[in-house]
């Protein structure tokens, strides 16, 4: 499945005209400020808004074609959608919300089962409550399970966690992993929160003014300088590794760069050799020399080429980007020491990295 | 026994006239209400205008242009004429056309109001989970607006029963067939019956003040609830 949608409509304050090509498995982020136009980007895939001009075709189906008139009304596309807030039926139980999407599908369609489903988002004993009675976090749960219920072909979700506080977010973010994970509806997930994008999404769309600013995997998008992305305080890389070895004295378990020999060192429990993980490596935690001898507390140092450089948002630093043997890495560090080690784009380096983050 | 046989027939069709307006008022106001309440149309002003005119017109211009339009030359009189039904000026179908015109804005408002406080939300909801807009009118907007279609049919009801002029000029005052409380409870002060005119009126008092307890008291119960 592919998702293709060029989406042109002028609004009051500004014009949204975006093209995205998003892949048909995993998790797309839309990524951008209040106001960059990536809600209303969901709501014209979901059929909510009806653009001025459109083309959206999902999994092979024309969803709006507004060169031939054609607009299939929302409640006839096979889509869930998941709002920013839960949005339950308050006259309706946990029970018959779920209820609600679950028997407008034809059984022979329910390809999601309500076991799994609610044994997927832990709501199980939910079930005879009213949202009223619900946390936000419960109520965010039940929204989803309610979305997946349909058996949806794409799954829509508006920021599902904007609307909690960081506790609520922290109890919800496993539950969507395991989605992510265990369940092979491809996801369109809007946010404005870049920790979200790095722990979910497989494919990043940055959008700015209602335009695609780059659209690519969250791996190389994260890692692009000429987008603002590298300048925020979260800036850095997610690396999509496979498990090597644990060693089970030191409790480090070692994870393979992709399609590389080298390997970072993590502290973490044992996992199946093999298995996937993912890594984020913060740009301010890694640090630059010019050789690998010398002893050192940190645990990583990886041998790398420089492949960029820019300014940072301060004029004490500057954002190196690197290649470790075909993955790519930001580092922040000062413009002083940039100039002191003589780097330049193409020296070989090491890159010391101070932590690394074990996202799932 | 305080109240005669044409005072308990009076009763009966007035409750006979309430029921049947307020069915047929349920019925025509909540397509008016729900367009009222989801329209971006330019008409929405106008038509709310003129949903709204009863509330201050007085009844005798709403019964005088209804007497004009049913009787044998209006454009009502007419229709009904070729159909075989005669004229419906001085009978109880042309009072219960009457008096829902009379109460529309009391059925219509509630209604509207409840369907705005719903908001576009709960449609959406309904529609990514695939109910058609219908299947969301009767399964989602109904039920949300319940309060609203109470209300609506206790104000529908109870302003029907309060009506005097619009029956007066179109149904004038004919046993059992247009008499209703409020037209009998005006014959007994003109033949001096004060002490009938004082059941009526007082019966008229008790249950206008029940119905009104009955609305205001539930929002009380409501407020206390949430």
């Amino acid at each position: 499945m592919t998702l293709t949608a060029r989406i042109r409509h002028r609004f009051p304050d500004f014009t949204l005209d975006v093209d995205l090509h998003l892949p048909g498995r995993g998790v797309s982020a839309l990524f951008g400020q209040s106001g960059s136009g990536k809600t209303t980007c969901l709501r014209c895939l979901a059929g909510l808004e009806q653009a001025a001009d459109a083309y959206i075709e999902v999994n092979g189906q024309v969803w709006q074609d507004s060169q031939r008139g054609l607009f299939l009304p929302p409640h006839q596309r096979p889509l869930g959608y998941v709002f920013q807030e839960a949005s339950l039926f308050t006259h309706l139980s946990v029970r018959r919300n779920l209820e609600y999407g679950w028997r407008r599908i034809r059984p022979h369609q329910r390809k999601v089962q309500w076991e799994q489903a609610c044994g997927l988002l832990g709501i199980r004993h939910l079930l005879e409550r009213m949202p009223g009675h619900l946390s936000g976090g419960e109520r965010q749960r039940v929204g989803i399970a309610r979305a997946l219920l349909t058996s949806p072909g794409l799954l829509l979700m508006d920021e599902p966690l904007a609307a909690l506080d960081s506790q609520r977010k922290a109890e919800i973010l496993p539950y969507l992993e395991r989605l992510h994970d265990e369940l092979e509806i491809p996801v369109v997930y809007v946010s404005h929160a870049q920790d979200e994008v790095a722990r979910l999404a497989d494919h990043l769309v940055l959008l700015d003014k209602g335009q695609v600013q780059a659209s690519g995997p969250v791996s190389q998008t994260l890692a692009r300088l000429d987008l603002p992305l590298a300048l925020g305080d979260d800036a850095g890389v997610v690396i999509e590794g496979r498990v090597v070895g644990h060693d089970a004295d030191y409790q480090l378990l070692s994870l393979g760069l992709p399609g590389s020999t080298l390997h970072l060192r993590v502290a973490h429990g044992p996992l199946a050799p093999g298995s996937a993980l993912r890594a984020k490596v913060q740009a301010r935690d890694v640090s630059l020399s010019l050789d690998g001898q010398g002893q050192s507390s940190i645990l990583n140092r990886l041998p790398a080429v420089v492949t960029g450089w820019r300014a940072a948002d301060n004029n004490a630093h500057v954002l190196v980007s690197l290649d470790v043997d075909g993955t790519a890495l930001l580092a922040r560090i000062t413009r002083y020491s940039w100039d002191q080690l003589g780097l330049a784009v193409g020296s070989g380096v090491w890159g010391q990295i101070k932590a690394v983050a074990v996202l799932a | 026994m305080p109240l005669d046989a044409s005072d308990l027939s009076a009763i009966w069709l007035t409750v006979k006239l309430a029921s049947l307006t307020t069915l047929l008022l349920l019925v025509i106001g909540t397509p008016i209400a729900w367009w009222l309440a989801r329209t971006r149309s330019r008409l929405r002003g106008p038509v709310g205008a003129v949903v709204a005119l009863p509330l201050v017109l007085p009844p005798t211009v709403i019964g005088f242009y209804l007497l004009l339009a049913m009787g044998p030359n209006g454009f009502i009189g007419h229709a009904t004429q070729a159909l075989g039904l005669g004229t419906l000026t001085f009978s109880f179908a042309g009072l219960v056309i009457g008096s829902a015109i009379y109460s529309l804005p009391f059925v219509v408002q509630p209604l509207q109001n409840a369907f705005t406080a719903i908001g576009d939300r709960p449609l959406e909801v309904a529609a990514t989970l695939r109910a058609s807009p219908w299947d969301c009118f009767f399964t989602v907007v109904m039920p949300l607006a319940r309060p609203g279609f109470v209300t609506a049919s206790i104000l529908g009801f109870a302003h029907t029963v309060g009506e005097f002029g619009v029956v007066l000029m179109i149904g004038g005052n004919i046993p059992d067939k247009t008499r209703v409380v409020s037209v009998q409870i005006y014959d007994h002060v003109e033949a001096m019956e004060y002490g009938q005119a004082h059941w009526l009126a007082g019966a008229m008092l008790v249950f206008s003040f029940l119905v009104l307890l009955a609305l205001y008291g539930r929002g009380h119960a409501k407020a206390r609830w949430s």
